[in-house]
Formats: C-alpha cells, structure tokens, sequence
C-alpha cells in the first residue's frame, strides 16, 4: 500500500487512499465473491471467449491490483458494462476480501494463444521479453516483471492470462477507453502496437506460466 | 535532409546506388519515427546509424562461434545481474542506463565507443581502450569491479559492443547523431522541493518514494536511483546534466520528451542531492576527493556540496554500499612508458 497514497492524490482520490488501508481476508471474501464466479469461475480462472467478451483470470493476480480496478470501476476510472454492476455490489471490506481471495488462489493457466502459427509467436516473444524499440515499443517485461508474472502493486501478471483479455485490453488502451494506468504507462506504449502486434503478444503472453505474484 | 543523406550513402560507390536509397528511406524513416517522439532531427553533418539488431545478427555471415559469443555479450548487457556479487554489487544492468539493449539514440548508445576509442578520456587522464570503457561502467555505475581485461565475459561484452557498430568508419569524422545523454538547455534556477514533488509524482510509482527501485525473484525491474543499491558517486550519472539528459530523453519509461526542460533538470537536482556509495576514488576524505576529481568530473555534481534542504555534506561517509572493497585494481593510472 505504499506507493498508493501518492498515486491517488495525483489522481485527486485521497479519500480513496484511507479506505485501501482496509485489510482483506480470504476467507470472508471467498463468500463475497459469489457473485463473481459466473464469469470468474470458482477456481478464478476467468474464461476466454473467443469473439466475445474475455473474462480474466484473477487467479494468483496482486491483491492491490484487483482491488484499486474494484475502485476504478466504482468511480468511473476504469468502465465496463459488465464489471459496473457487481463492482457497485461491493463495499470496501467486500472489496479487499474479494481481492485477498482471488490473490490467495493459485494461478491457472491462460487459454486462446492454441492456434497461433510460428511467426505470431515469435513476434509475441519479442514484445513481451525484448520490445521492438524501433517502434519505441518497451518490452512488457520491463514494468511487468520476470517472466511478465507482474512486479508489486501497481503492474500486474500478465504471463497465462487469457489472450482475449489481454488483446481486449491492449485494444481499449489504444482506443483511449481504458486509461486507469498510472501516468499512461501502459496507453503510450499500446497506442504505438498494430493489431497484428497486440495479437501476438497476447497470443504468447497466453501460454506463459502463470503464478501468483 | 533526405539529400544530405543519399550524398552521404552514396559517397561510398555508385555501384550501390539502389541499396543506398533504399538505405536512405530506411534511415529516413528512423529519423521520423525519432521525430514523432520528441527528438530533435540530425544535424547536416551529423552521422546516423541504425545499429543491427539481434535479428540482423542471426540472418548475417558471421562465424557461428563469434555470433555466440555476440549473443553472450547481449545477454550479459541486457542481464548484468547475473554477474551480481562478482561484478556487479547494485541492482544495476547495463541496459538500465542506455535502453533498448543499447542502441537507442538519446540513450547513450554505446556503439560510439567501438569506432570512438581507444582515445584519451579526461576522467582518468590517459587513453582508454573500449575494454576499459567498459570497466569503467562496472567500476562506477554497477559499483563493482570489471571483469578482467581479455576474460570470456569481457571479450563477449565488447563483441556486442562491435557488432552494434557494423559499417561504421572507425574514428569517423562527423559528430555522431544521438550520441551520450544530451541535456536540454540548464534552466536559470534547479529547486530542490519542485524535483521533489516531481520526482514522488511522475518517478515514484516504478522507482519507489525512497529510490530503491522495484526488485522482483532476485532480479531488477525498476532500478535505484539512489541509496545502496544505485550506482556510486563515481558514475556519470551522478553529473546533474546527465541525469537530466537521461530523465529528458528517457523518462517515464515509453515516454522521451514528455517532461519539461526544468523538470527534467530538478528531478535531477533532487535525485543528485541524494546519498550513494562512496566514489571509488575516495581518498579518506571528501573534499580532498573533490578537489583531486573536480575538473574533470565532480564540478558538474553535487559531490561534497552541503544539501540545501537539511546540510548534510553529500559523499562524506564510507559507505561502500553492496560490495566488499572500494576501488578495484582496474582504477589505475596509465603512462605509455
């Protein structure tokens, strides 16, 4: 919880930052999250859908990570017709218990990088591990970590989730309609990906390891 | 512009003419991309290259030996952690300071070196060959001690370093485009409080509100920007002007040119009034230190100044940070006789 304060009060939520304090507990939260496991599923392992909405794993994700995205879509910052409604359900402490639970369930894998040939893999790795600085595209690893499997509070493993999550995500970054990054960290950098770029790293990024960071 | 460059691909034969225009509009585009992010175009008699990547590496006709070993220096340069405790004593890779795997304009590409030396440097006031350029970074930045002069990990360093720059003249004549860290212009007045706030703002989230940076399973993700785990007061980043070329050029990550000229230089006015490992060149003493290192080196940083904010005389202590020893036996000088 750190880093947060800072960050929010860029952000103009310091109220937000008393609240985060609150402290989660899995097991109070695997009751609360009930609600979730339509489209989360029991284990947290999300679902790809190909052609429709993805649901992500939240599996093995950072606690803080999923519950600063449960804020954003209460305040607006992060929007999602389908998230709103349950995010809304939430109060605080169902908030930080839903997340110590999904944070406390081991990571599964990630589905829908099956039928990628050779060429999108390997252009796949190259984003995620290296970039193509030539397009000043950063590597995911860079701020994602180790074997992209997320580094502390604020970027969160992105090795084994779904790759129509990830590609959903990229898309909307570049589109302008998810921007709750800190700093547009990650906008400025989906925003210089094609689409055949966004395909391939999350086609790889798909059948990574997953673990819980 | 695009003339300048095709009389300067041309110059070599007409035999090439083809290649050479379509090197042209390769190198044209380099510079426009270059552009969209902020960067100033090249001068007219200014050389540009386009180091080869990893990929030109696999696809070229070098003996499969040397590519291996090519290989080796890049992962040696992109991961210089794994020379952690022999090597290296901070959280610091080589590819912390110049991104992209070291060939990124703005970003002290380090291909320069390969065609640049050996020549004298005024640091250590004699000539250096590439190898002891490099020891150099190892001596200050990684707050180490180099791998030894001809070693398997050193020769693979410099390979890279060579590989990077492919067809270009050795000892070239025109200034080299992109070259080192170059500062925007020093504005009138650096704050410390405004570097500050700056800093927690729009630096804190990766490298944390103390600069420790961001280590994940024992590798770095975020490096220090200062205390223990950053380089020592030896580096060149620890130069105010530096450390604002760097912040202009580089940072936030995916972001060059985003700050403004002032907030790129007080970000680095408070990030070089924060304490680090003692300079190699330590004596037992700061300000003997500095006066025997100000000319060439430490009147440009805040080495064995007294900070502003509270007093406290920066580089007066003997702390070593990380590693065992202060000065490893590469810090020499050198007399040709």
């Amino acid at each position: 919880m750190k880093k947060f304060p800072g960050i929010l009060a860029a952000l103009g939520l310091v109220t937000c930052s008393a609240l985060a304090e609150v402290e989660g507990d899995a097991d109070r939260g695997a009751a609360a999250a009930g609600v979730c496991t339509a489209c989360h599923q029991a284990d947290g392992s999300g679902k790809n859908v190909p052609g429709g909405e993805s649901w992500p794993r939240l599996a093995g994700l950072d606690a803080a990570y999923i519950a600063k995205q449960l804020h954003d879509y209460q305040s607006g910052e992060r929007s999602n017709a389908s998230m709103m409604p349950f995010a809304n359900m939430l109060d605080e402490q169902q908030i930080a218990d839903v997340a110590a639970y999904y944070a406390s369930l081991p990571a599964t894998q990630g589905d829908g990088g099956e039928d990628a040939g050779e060429a999108m893999l390997k252009r796949g790795k190259q984003l995620a591990e290296r970039g193509d600085w030539s397009a000043y595209i950063v590597s995911c690893k860079s701020c994602h970590g180790p074997g992209n499997r997320g580094a502390g509070e604020v970027f969160p493993g992105i090795a084994g989730q779904h790759a129509g999550y990830i590609k959903a995500q990229l898309q909307a970054w570049k589109a302008g309609t998810r921007k709750n990054d800190p700093q547009d960290l990650m906008g400025s950098i989906a925003r210089r990906m094609s689409d055949d770029d966004i395909q391939a790293v999350a086609a790889w990024l798909a059948g990574q390891k997953a673990v819980a960071n | 512009m695009i003339r300048t460059l095709t009389y300067a691909a041309l110059s070599g034969t007409l035999l090439f003419s083809v290649n050479a225009t379509a090197e042209d509009k390769t190198t044209q585009q380099y510079i426009d991309t270059l552009a969209e992010l902020g960067y100033p175009t090249p001068k007219e008699n200014e050389l540009v290259h386009i180091p080869p990547t990893m990929e030109d590496l696999e696809d070229s006709r070098l003996h499969p030996e040397l590519k291996r070993v090519i290989r080796r220096g890049h992962d040696l340069f992109t991961n210089t952690q794994q020379l952690r405790g022999e090597n290296v004593f901070n959280n610091m890779n080589c590819s912390s300071c110049h991104l992209g795997e070291g060939r990124m304009p703005f970003s002290a590409p380090i291909w320069p070196a390969a065609v640049t030396l050996p020549d004298f440097r005024g640091k250590n006031a004699h000539v250096n060959n590439l190898e002891e350029r490099i020891a150099g970074c190892f001596t200050y930045s990684m707050n180490g001690k180099p791998p030894e002069y001809g070693s398997d990990n050193m020769v693979a360093l410099s390979a890279y370093h060579q590989w990077l720059a492919k067809d270009v003249p050795v000892y070239p004549q025109q200034p080299i485009y992109g070259r080192g860290f170059p500062a925007p212009e020093r504005p009138e007045e650096l704050s410390y409080a405004r570097g500050e706030a700056a800093f927690q703002e729009k630096c804190s989230v990766c490298h944390g509100d103390d600069g420790g940076g961001l280590r994940v399973d024992g590798q770095t993700v975020f490096p220090a920007t200062w205390g223990d785990m950053s380089n020592n007061w030896g580096a060149g980043m620890v130069r105010v002007f530096t450390a604002a070329g760097f912040i202009k050029n580089n940072m936030p990550l995916g972001q060059p040119n985003s700050l403004d000229d002032q907030e790129a230089w007080d970000i680095a006015y408070y990030m070089s009034s924060q304490e680090r490992p003692q300079d190699p060149r330590y004596t037992g003493d700061v300000k003997e230190t500095l006066e025997q290192t100000r000319e060439p080196f430490h009147k440009h940083s805040m080495y064995g100044r007294t900070r502003e904010t509270d007093g406290h005389l920066l580089g007066d202590h003997s702390n070593l940070g990380g590693k065992p020893f202060l000065k490893p036996d590469t810090v020499r000088p050198r007399t040709f006789e």
